[in-house]
């Protein structure tokens, strides 16, 4: 591939490492007893790795805005199937 | 630029395309709430029985899934690099990077299969044969069903995605891939790293819960 072609690829390298870096600081602090922290941090890194690859590697970047409202939408009713759940079986006495 | 690669319902190319990445991204919206319905049943599970989740979630083997998520993180960039080769027309990375992106793909479902035949060996399939800790036993099982209905079913997707990355290998092969008709490569792409997503929370929820307390 010409140089121009490896330029363009540089974000895709760089997107990988920081996966990577994210999959071990995971693993770490999976050993430290942070108490509720422990699932806020592991959700919260896994949250960053997944909008990492939607952004750059499913190119949501350069995608057009009806993609977005799309992959918005299913967000959002994700968002109201745990949100709903959790507000009964949080609540129970 | 072959006038085949266009379908004779769209007015041109791009809008074939803007039609096609959207068509895919309808689809992983129905997929990622068909996962959400496991993952919001594993949380409330998790709610419930923290204690019998960390026991049982320490049986799993740690590197295995470890070294698969790496190889599904590697294998998301050899993907994205053969969309980048299928759009700059260069076949023969192309079908390099489809191939790599394959054989991880491969390795990935070997060591799912390596660590299934460990936890069978154990007995921790939940039923009559299962085995555990006696404060444990019951629960321990809520777990190791919710483990392999959303392993499999992730392990399922892949296979899946073998079969459509086999299609795209024919199809670059073939020269039916173009820069101008490189959206193929394009939404199939989008399908494997979805698939990648998922496994990126599967691993730290069922892999890591509770590692600490040993």
């Amino acid at each position: 591939m010409s140089t121009e072609s490896r330029a363009a690829t540089r974000p895709y390298y760089v997107v990988f490492i920081a996966l990577l870096v994210c999959t071990y600081l995971t693993w770490q602090v999976a050993f430290f007893d942070l108490g509720r922290l422990n699932a806020i941090a592991a959700l919260g890194i896994a949250g960053f790795k997944a909008t990492l690859v939607v952004w750059y590697f499913m190119h949501a970047r350069t995608s057009s805005r009806l993609t977005w409202i799309v992959a918005f939408g299913g967000l959002l009713w994700l968002f109201i199937l745990l949100a709903l759940t959790a507000g009964d079986y949080l609540t129970r006495g | 630029m072959p006038d085949t690669a266009l379908a004779h319902q769209f007015e041109d190319l791009d809008q074939q395309r803007e039609v096609a990445t959207l068509g895919m991204w309808v689809f992983l919206v129905t997929e990622l709430l068909f996962f959400g319905g496991l993952f919001l049943t594993y949380s409330v599970y998790r709610g419930w029985y923290p204690e019998d989740f960390a026991a049982a979630s320490h049986e799993l083997i740690v590197w295995a899934g470890t070294l698969n998520t790496v190889v599904l993180i590697t294998s998301s960039l050899t993907m994205v690099l053969a969309v980048h080769a299928a759009e700059g027309g260069h076949r023969r990375a192309l079908i390099l990077f489809l191939l790599a992106t394959m054989a991880l793909g491969c390795v990935f479902l070997s060591v799912k299969a390596f660590e299934y035949r460990t936890e069978y060996l154990e007995h921790h399939i939940p039923g009559w044969g299962f085995q555990f800790k006696a404060d444990h036993f019951l629960h321990a099982q809520i777990f190791f069903s919710l483990y392999f209905v959303m392993t499999g079913l992730h392990a399922l997707h892949m296979i899946n995605g073998l079969g459509v990355m086999a299609v795209m290998v024919w199809l670059s092969y073939r020269g039916t891939i173009t820069p101008a008709y490189s959206n193929p490569i394009e939404i199939s792409g989008l399908y494997w790293h979805f698939v990648d997503i998922i496994w990126i929370f599967l691993f730290p929820l069922l892999y890591l819960i509770g590692r600490h307390v040993h």
